[in-house]
């Protein structure tokens, strides 16, 4: 089992917790019920620890499963020793994109590098599907080396779906990255990365 | 009598019969309820910004300045004006009850109260009057940032949050000097022994001893289980503090530069660093001392409504110390989404050593629900049934944020809605204030010397509405945080619209139950009474003689 894309991470998760959410909900509402009444017996006996080995297994369990179906994760660790297909470097200040492409074309499969910087606030750095959804993102912290050379915050992200997608910041840097009514993002760039050549299914 | 006999002289209650103690209680509950008001509403302000063009409110509250102003305070106001007030007070109440000895200072119960209350009240000004907007998180540079923001507003804010630290070092102060008077039960227990009890070696001494065959290291620990868990929280509560007083202060400084027409370079400080270290001290609120005063609350409830000593109470006293250390050492999930975070402190700080707050977490759970079970059967109270709400707000908020704390899930997940209302909202509204709300419940005729509640249908009513308008909204929050919604972001296009009326009808329920919990006890007190309080006690006495144990007593059937 392997997410390719977040959506499919997205729509699995939120299968797996709602299903949690109402387990839990209705444990502890049978559990009230037969706390009044003398006659309830336990329906089942939970060893104490097996309990507590059910809730390390669940804990790190998490991780090592993420760990080996989010392809992200591991690439994350590992991006300084990956040569991306294509990279990109630009930079933000005072809530506006500097030196950034017009658009990125990828070709579907591609490793992409984003690198920006930022000249004074902490942003984010955020690309979205045209329904909303959140494909991935990363902060973007200010600061400068002691060369006076800016810091990276660098992200790869390999891309197997078709799509267009828009690019905004994900971190709130004050009230200016918005119009004075409040309509418009002014850090919002449409369309920003278009991803070409995949199949239906999200496959090359 | 007429309702409006009961809105002017409440039930029974004579405020002329609370001693000092009692008195100085109610007032930091009266205040804190008031905030939850304020919060509440300013809850719905935003919930409604975001529900598109067809919200009723006036435009001026879609202006980023305006929203993002409300913003930053909701969370002062939620947190410190509402939460830290009302478990303050509850806690320099349950010290001198559970230890029987007097509380240090009524005067600095006071100063507390009036320092968190002052305080708040500034905080809220300065982002009402000059829209001082940083948001709580306060990522430096944006505090500092006077080209987006008045020097003044951020003035009076720091000013705001430091009166706010003060109160709470008062707090820390008292409790401490209550624990430690050698007066009483401790008359002759030395500094030595009251602090193993309250680190909880003493519990850690006895299950080794058990595992070895020896015989236990005490048998009567010197404080009780409750008053480990203040202990110990209060630990965070003081490193929390700090961390904020002194990052106050490193903003105060350059805004007091900026201000005198020499303005200092914010690039000396290290936006990441800085990061960590706030972080490290916020993360004390929210993984460090709710967790460990919430475990002990529980405990407390459990053995007063059951009247029955606490199941495990000795793994109890144990875990409760690693609590404390796993607190200090979970501050990296905020920084997943950092890329120069070291990948170690990520992997580390980040997942594994956060994944022990659901071996904590869960294990108070766990030991909450078998001393209710091994005491069955009981009468469903209001107090019990607002145990049970509280257990599943923690129930559904823990896990939540554990899925989070993972570099998989938080690529997708930081900063969206769903850590804010699925975890955050749900461990606040529903998880700590129904455990909160069932503390209220048990201390009510303790604090007010047996004031009866004006209607039980009104507590009904507020429970139920609570607890479905609390999980509702958190639930919708949370969906739409999946679908991508930002939690520090502003939309007010409807881009999210269905799933943001649903969270406002939720939000509204919670709203609504607050007033009508609000007006139960207002109607139990009386408007004379909610006065008198705030006039000063004629009795000085700090203490409070009721034996815990005989609060059990009215949860038999």
């Amino acid at each position: 089992m392997t997410f390719s894309s977040s959506l499919e991470l997205l729509a699995f998760h939120e299968t797996a917790y709602t299903i949690y959410a109402v387990m839990i909900i209705s444990i502890v509402a049978w559990f009230g019920y037969n706390l009044t009444r003398k006659e309830a017996k336990s329906v089942v006996r939970i060893p104490f620890y097996g309990y507590m080995a059910f809730l390390v297994a669940g804990g790190v369990g998490h991780h090592i499963f993420t760990y080996n179906t989010i392809p992200w994760v591991s690439q994350d660790i590992i991006r300084e020793q990956i040569k991306p297909d294509q990279s990109y470097e630009f930079e933000i200040e005072k809530h506006k994109w500097v030196n950034l492409p017009k658009q990125v074309v990828v070709q579907c499969g591609q490793t992409i590098k984003f690198d920006v910087h930022s000249r004074d606030l902490v942003y984010g750095f955020g690309l979205f599907r045209k329904d909303g959804t959140l494909v991935t993102q990363m902060q973007v912290n200010p600061g400068t080396d002691v060369n006076g050379i800016l810091d990276s915050n660098d992200i790869l992200w390999t891309f197997n779906h078709n799509g267009v997608f828009d690019l905004t910041s994900t971190e709130y840097s004050g009230p200016e990255q918005y119009s004075e009514d409040g309509k418009r993002d002014l850090m919002l760039v449409k369309d920003f990365v278009k991803v070409v050549g995949c199949n239906e299914g999200g496959e090359r | 009598m007429s309702l409006m006999k009961h809105l002017i002289h409440g039930t029974n209650f004579d405020h002329e019969s609370l001693n000092a103690l009692q008195k100085v209680t109610l007032r930091a509950v009266v205040m804190s309820f008031l905030f939850f008001g304020l919060v509440a509403i300013e809850g719905m302000i935003m919930r409604l910004v975001v529900t598109g063009p067809a919200n009723p409110l006036p435009e001026m509250f879609s202006h980023p300045a305006h929203y993002f102003s409300i913003m930053t305070v909701h969370p002062i106001v939620g947190i410190f004006g509402s939460t830290y007030q009302l478990v303050f007070a509850a806690f320099m109440f349950l010290v001198p009850f559970l230890t029987k000895k007097p509380l240090y200072s009524i005067k600095l119960a006071n100063f507390v109260w009036l320092m968190i209350t002052i305080g708040t009240a500034l905080a809220w000004i300065a982002a009402f009057v000059w829209q001082y907007a940083p948001l709580y998180t306060l990522y430096w540079p944006l505090p500092a940032d006077t080209e987006q923001f008045q020097v003044i507003g951020g003035i009076v804010f720091i000013l705001g949050v430091a009166l706010i630290m003060l109160g709470t070092l008062g707090f820390i102060y008292n409790i401490y000097a209550t624990i430690f008077q050698r007066v009483g039960v401790h008359k002759d227990k030395t500094t030595k022994e009251l602090l193993i009890s309250g680190f909880g070696i003493d519990g850690m001494l006895n299950l080794i001893n058990k595992l070895r065959g020896k015989p236990p290291y005490t048998k009567e620990p010197a404080l009780a289980l409750p008053v480990v868990a203040i202990f110990r929280g209060t630990v965070d509560t003081f490193l929390d503090a700090i961390v904020i007083l002194s990052a106050g202060v490193l903003v105060l400084v350059y805004l007091v530069f900026d201000a005198s027409g020499h303005p200092l370079n914010v690039g000396a400080i290290d936006a990441l660093l800085y990061k960590n270290y706030f972080w490290w001290g916020l993360d004390l609120v929210a993984d460090g001392l709710v967790l460990i005063y919430v475990a002990g609350s529980w405990y407390l409830l459990a053995t007063l409504i059951t009247g029955q000593k606490l199941f495990m109470e000795n793994v109890a006293r144990a875990a409760l110390m690693l609590e404390l250390l796993v607190s200090w050492m979970v501050w990296s999930h905020h920084l997943l989404a950092d890329q120069g975070q070291p990948e170690m402190m990520k992997l580390i700080s980040g997942e594994m050593v956060t994944a022990f707050e659901l071996l904590t977490q869960g294990l108070a759970l766990f030991i909450t629900l078998v001393t209710l079970w091994k005491a069955r059967p009981l009468k469903m109270t209001m107090e019990l049934k607002y145990l049970l709400g509280g257990l599943v707000g923690f129930g559904l908020a823990v896990p939540a944020a554990i899925i989070q704390a993972d570099m998989g899930m938080n690529r997708v997940l930081h900063n969206t809605q769903w850590i804010i209302m699925a975890h955050v909202h749900i461990a606040l509204i529903v998880g700590l204030y129904m455990t909160l709300y069932s503390a209220l419940y048990v201390l009510w005729p303790i604090v007010t010397n047996n004031t009866k509640m004006f209607s039980s249908k009104m507590s009904n009513i507020h429970f139920w509405m609570y607890l479905i308008g609390g999980i509702g909204m958190g639930a919708f929050g949370g969906m739409a945080g999946l679908d991508g919604m930002l939690r520090r972001h502003l939309y007010v296009n409807g881009e999210f619209n269905t799933l943001m009326i649903l969270a406002a009808i939720c939000g509204t329920m919670v709203l609504v139950a607050w007033f009508i919990f609000l007006m139960n006890i207002v109607l139990s007190v009386g408007l004379k009474g909610l006065i008198g309080i705030f006039l000063p006690a004629k009795d000085p006495t700090a203490s409070y003689g009721i034996e815990p144990e005989t609060v059990a007593e009215n949860h038999k059937v």
